[in-house]
């Protein structure tokens, strides 16, 4: 039983957001899993089609930007750019 | 005992305020099901798409919004999951009081701890407190004289999604806001017995939820001290003659009348007197508006900035109700248009409407009036005299003169859109 539990937990840690949201479909493209990954640590991802599309490619930067910042989001440097380049593309305007 | 990410970080960042906080509030929704994660549970029904979404909102809004009903509740527009944020249809507002089941639902943060009642409390503390206290639910209400009013808790954003252009946040469209009858006791009383000392300049409020991220700014927010001992500032456990629903703050949130929902602390657990202006993301730069932008009578003066001030009181505003834009209606019968309006407080005064998009105006008549915080309704019945399009339009004037704008007040944020409906009815 423990094992099983510690198994779950696991799983539940490797993937919150399936674990508690309804499938959200974003765009399929080059970053997705990054984007996925990234922002429902904090958040379900319907957030990104109901902000779209009228953020372009700086003020989905600076929306990244202000996740780290302000709200403390666990992106790693090198990831960010895949992360705008994503979103400006897949839900800019 | 399930353990999150978060958890895990936070025991190993903050192992002590953090954790703390978090134990005394999950103890009853952590042990109700596997499939809670921080005592949310997440049986939702979903009934697919067409939402009443308000037109005007972002396109990627419109198609994402679903009609999903949380536990307790009534289907209304979600916006988001996690945190949730649902709208209220605005069939809803046909009604002044706004059904409990049917009440708008925000958050900021995803952490939401269905609070057990046996285990909560309200800590009165603070720099500027006197003497601390500690009530839980049977004490505050034995404590102190109960007190009822109806007033508007409408979030500072309502109607973000109709801002042109577009600005970032939860796109909300008119019905992020509702009217109730608030009871519980007054906020005053409650500083009076534990003594603000006269160093205070604000009173700040914390709630049992928090971020799923210890990095994540906790939502605290403050008001001035003037307004908290104003005797209309209540801390309240019932809405509508029902204790308040898990998802509206159960079993306590401070009403703040007048002002916008910001300040209506849900799941309140601490109330602070305090001597330096509270600090935070949530009290700046979230939340604010720029300095003189807006007609407004109440300031947060220990919180201004040239540059920008908090939100504070709603602005006028109104909404039709009982008629829609593109609706068809028939020529030579008389149609009813009625709605609501209210403002920060001061009362509606007048309202008037247009049918014939803004070129002639005819006063309402108001409907019953259950206090200057409420909807107050309005009505006024018109007759097309011959097919062909007529713009509806209704325009709220308060008791100190204000009224709503023809055009936007664009502000970065999206606050504060009182603009002048125009529904268009197609009679034949």
């Amino acid at each position: 039983m423990k094992t099983l539990l510690a198994a779950f937990v696991l799983a539940m840690l490797a993937s919150p957001a399936l674990a508690q949201d309804e499938k959200v479909v974003l765009k399929d493209g080059p970053g997705k899993d990054t984007v996925e990954n990234a922002c429902a640590a904090c958040h379900s991802l319907d957030y990104i089609p109901m902000n779209s599309p009228f953020l372009d490619h700086a003020k989905w930067d600076a929306t990244v930007k202000k996740m780290i910042s302000a709200f403390g989001a666990s992106i790693e440097p090198a990831e960010v750019q895949a992360i705008v380049d994503y979103l400006a593309k897949n839900y800019g305007g | 005992m399930i353990r999150r990410n978060s958890d895990v970080e936070a025991d190993m960042a903050e192992p002590s305020a953090w954790q703390e906080r978090r134990t005394f509030l999950r103890g009853a929704g952590a042990a109700a099901a596997g499939t809670i994660i921080g005592g949310v549970p997440f049986a939702r029904t979903v009934l697919g798409a067409g939402a009443p979404v308000s037109a005007g909102v972002p396109a990627g809004a419109m198609t994402e919004a679903v009609l999903a009903a949380l536990p307790g509740k009534k289907p209304l527009i979600r916006l988001s999951q996690r945190p949730p944020n649902y709208e209220t249809p605005v069939s809803f507002f046909k009604d002044v009081i706004t059904p409990n089941d049917a009440f708008f639902v925000r958050y900021h943060l995803a952490d939401i701890p269905e609070v057990a009642l046996a285990e909560w409390k309200l800590k009165i503390g603070g720099d500027a407190v006197e003497r601390p206290a500690e009530y839980d639910m049977a004490a505050l209400k034995s404590g102190f004289e109960t007190v009822e009013i109806v007033a508007v808790c409408q979030c500072s954003g309502s109607r973000r999604g109709l801002s042109s252009p577009h600005v970032q946040g939860v796109e909300w469209g008119y019905g992020a806001m509702g009217n109730a009858r608030w009871k519980g006791v007054r906020l005053k009383d409650v500083l009076a017995k534990s003594g603000v000392k006269k160093e205070a300049i604000e009173i700040a409020f914390n709630g049992a939820d928090g971020p799923v991220s210890p990095k994540t700014p906790d939502f605290i927010k403050s008001i001035p001290v003037w307004k908290a001992l104003d005797e209309n500032t209540i801390v309240a456990f019932e809405m509508n003659g029902q204790p308040l629903p898990h998802w509206n703050g159960f079993p306590a949130r401070i009403i703040v009348p007048g002002w916008t929902a910001t300040y209506w602390m849900k799941h309140v657990v601490s109330v602070d007197a305090i001597t330096t202006p509270q600090g935070g993301f949530w009290m700046n730069p979230a939340y604010r508006i720029p300095t003189g932008k807006f007609p407004l009578v109440d300031r947060f003066l220990t919180q201004e900035t040239p540059a920008n001030t908090p939100i504070t009181e709603m602005v006028v505003n109104s909404l039709i109700t009982s008629v829609a834009d593109g609706q068809r209606v028939p020529a030579k019968r008389p149609v009813e248009v009625r709605g609501i309006a209210w403002d920060g407080g001061y009362g509606i005064n007048s309202v008037e409407v247009s049918t014939d998009g803004g070129k002639s105006w005819r006063p309402a008549t108001l409907g019953e009036d259950l206090g200057r915080y409420s909807f107050r309704p309005w009505s006024l019945r018109f007759t097309p005299s011959k097919p062909g399009s007529y713009a509806v339009m209704a325009k709220a004037t308060n008791r100190i003169g204000a009224t709503q704008t023809l055009d936007l007040n664009f502000n970065p944020a999206g606050y504060h859109n009182n603009v002048v409906q125009r529904v268009n009815l197609v009679a034949a």
